[in-house]
């Protein structure tokens, strides 16, 4: 028989969350995802998705957003990871089976992996 | 776009560029009536007569990294080769609703394809600076499936819905909900 879910299994969630004291591991990090038009078609969704999978697999805080076209639509899915103090990185083209290296990588070990970045703006700003 | 699903995840980004603060998302498929449209409404800045004239222009947009916005062309095409159309309410300072029909059994129609993520996507993404609340109905026929992001918010009393749990029950969730409209009668599980 399905589980039936309700608005009655969030008081639990919340009470248990309330009670749960682990410290996930906070990165500081900011996460853009490409949402536009082109974003959207060249698979973003799927993109995005990968990474909310590996952030929670691995325990890792991180603030998840979008962002509309930014004239590059070719390069898409465009990933924009941003660290305090350190350049902001883009990574261009970024499949599903990518996310988990770039996160390990960029977020765990602090290594860029070069080969998949279209883009650096410095930490100093534009 | 391969899915209808997609084109949606679209269109309700633009009502978060809009600085819309709530949004609703009404899918509605009339078996019977050979038809399936898509409802966005937002309470975002609207447009001007003007530029609900050119909304479907691909050529128009408010962006300023190009001169092209495709969203709407895309869908608009999308329904006028499925025996349907699009059409764009607005009211400049008040809000939008942009409208998609299909001929439902059209050949050409693409499928819903995965709404689940594209509720996720867009319910997920942490707008702390743009908050949208999503009210989401589903109809097919004379089943229904509904929620609001405000009533869960309000369950949650503070606790994020990026939270690992929360994530993962909404997930569960709409996809019960999804799966429970398009069960035929007889399967239809008893109870709450």
């Amino acid at each position: 028989m399905a589980k039936i879910k309700s608005l009655e299994d969030l008081k639990k969630i919340r009470e248990d969350a309330q009670k749960d004291i682990k410290v996930r591991k906070d990165t500081g990090t900011r996460i853009i995802v490409g949402m536009g038009t082109c974003g959207i078609a060249a698979g973003a969704r799927e993109t995005m998705h990968a990474i909310m999978e590996e952030l929670a697999k691995r325990e890792i805080e991180a603030n998840v957003t979008t962002v509309g076209c930014v004239g590059t639509c070719v390069k898409e899915p465009l990933v924009d990871i941003e660290q305090a103090g350190k350049p902001r990185i883009t990574y261009g083209n970024v499949h599903p089976d990518m996310v988990s290296k770039i996160i390990e990588e960029h977020l765990i070990n602090g290594k860029v992996v070069n080969e998949w970045v279209v883009g650096r703006l410095d930490a100093s700003g534009i | 776009m391969r899915e209808l699903s997609l084109h949606i995840l679209d269109i309700l980004q633009n009502s978060v560029e809009a600085g819309a603060s709530q949004v609703a998302l009404t899918i509605d498929e009339d078996l019977p009536g050979d038809r399936l449209s898509v409802v966005v409404t937002d309470n975002g800045r609207g447009m001007d007569a003007g530029q609900v004239a050119r909304a479907t222009d691909p050529f128009f947009t408010t962006r300023k990294t190009r001169h092209v916005g495709l969203g709407l062309p895309l869908l608009s095409a999308a329904a006028q080769h499925c025996g349907g159309g699009l059409t764009v309410q607005s009211t400049s300072g008040a809000g939008t609703m942009v409208t998609a029909t299909f001929q439902h059994s059209h050949i050409d129609r693409a499928p819903l394809g995965n709404i689940r993520d594209t509720l996720l996507a867009f319910v997920l993404t942490d707008s702390v600076d743009r908050p949208c609340e999503l009210s989401y109905r589903h109809r097919v026929d004379d089943k229904t499936f509904a929620f609001g992001t405000a009533e869960i918010r309000a369950e949650l009393d503070g606790l994020p819905l990026s939270h690992p749990q929360v994530r993962n029950w909404l997930r569960e969730f709409i996809a019960e909900g999804e799966a429970e409209v398009y069960k035929p009668e007889a399967e239809t599980s008893d109870g709450g």
